[in-house]
């Protein structure tokens, strides 16, 4: 077998990956996708020979890694994680419908489509309501729609932008909760780590990105089965699953990352995070 | 031996840490801006500057 790891960025992430891999004696094929590109009609051996057997997909840009990811399947390569993964966690509606789908707990959302239908969906969620992007990550243009003149002025900005996917409008309830929400990185049929994630002082995001710190999360058997269900719901794989605690209606799932970054996790769990993912790859690869 | 490169906004000369892998960002020390590492060999480093933040950037 080889293993292949294709990205456009080396973060912390992929150096661990790497570390963890060499430490295995795995063969492993790294990619940059930016100097790359793709025959489609290459056979599947030839595409193998440059990507590996078993490919982790981990591209810091969505569009690389889900085009990649669907070029590499198209001939029988496995991916991690597979393109139907990508393309639900990739994208907040699609993750929302699949977590509706499954019933697991979920705040609150609408979709809409024009300022009119944005601003009835606002009013009818009550404000504060939360507008968030269907693409993207980081926290990145996740706005609190406070009251309706700001509700109103946002989404009149993302009239103005020429992405059409910034015309679909995604707003959620706002939860009440505690500064802080909960990753879990789930690896195959197993929570490898949990943590809190706290808001830094100057932020209402929790994302490590922004600053946030963190801490172990004592798992429980109910949170347990509540996060392998999520996971099982997108399709599985390595998963980055985000949870709050609502004071109204408990755990709430609100998203799912399918490129986990897990550098904030990794500093204090006991178990080391990223040999789990080459193992469950070298698992993977047998099948 | 060390492995430098010079910094094209600044002229800063950038150390490159031993441990730096291709594809790696490396930022100047003196004005900040942020570096992709495109090639490394014993007495050649090659870098660009790298990609702003996209869109799609992310988990």
């Amino acid at each position: 077998m080889t293993l292949g790891l294709v990205y456009d960025r080396i973060r912390v992430e992929e150096k661990e990956l790497i570390e963890s891999a060499k430490s295995r004696g795995i063969d492993l094929k790294l990619v940059d996708t930016k100097q790359e590109y793709i025959d489609i009609h290459d056979e599947k051996e030839k595409l193998e020979e440059k990507y590996g057997t078993t490919v982790l997909i981990r591209c810091v840009s969505y569009f690389r890694g889900f085009s990649v990811g669907a070029c590499l399947e198209n001939k029988g390569i496995k991916v991690i994680n597979n393109t139907k993964v990508l393309q639900i966690c990739g994208n907040k509606l699609l993750t929302s419908l699949a977590l509706v789908k499954a019933k697991i707990p979920t705040p609150k959302t609408m979709v809409s489509f024009s300022l009119e239908g944005a601003l009835e969906s606002s009013e009818k969620l009550g404000y504060p309501s939360v507008l968030k992007p269907l693409i993207g990550s980081w926290g990145r243009m996740v706005v609190p729609l406070k009251d309706r003149d700001i509700a109103k002025a946002m989404i009149e900005m993302r009239e103005e932008m020429s992405n059409p996917l910034d015309k679909i409008y995604y707003i959620q309830e706002y939860v009440d909760r505690p500064p802080r929400d909960i990753r879990c990185i789930v690896v195959g049929d197993e929570i490898v780590s949990a943590i809190y994630r706290y808001s830094p002082p100057d932020d209402w995001r929790t994302n490590v990105a922004r600053g946030g710190t963190v801490e172990p999360y004592p798992v429980n058997d109910e949170f347990e089965d509540l996060i392998l269900r999520t996971s099982k719901a997108v399709g599985g794989g390595v998963l980055g699953v985000d949870a709050m605690e609502s004071k109204e209606h408990g755990i709430l799932i609100h998203e799912i990352n399918s490129t986990v970054e897990f550098r904030g996790a990794a500093s204090v769990s006991k178990c080391n995070i990223a040999d789990e993912i080459i193992k469950y790859a070298l698992k993977l690869d047998r099948r | 031996m060390v492995k430098k490169a010079l910094c094209e906004e600044c002229g800063n000369e950038i150390i490159i840490p031993d441990d730096s892998l291709v594809g790696e960002i490396i930022t100047c020390s003196t004005c900040g801006i942020d570096y992709e590492l495109v090639k490394v060999e014993e007495s050649r480093v090659e870098l660009k500057e790298a990609e702003a933040v996209g869109e799609d950037w992310g988990e």
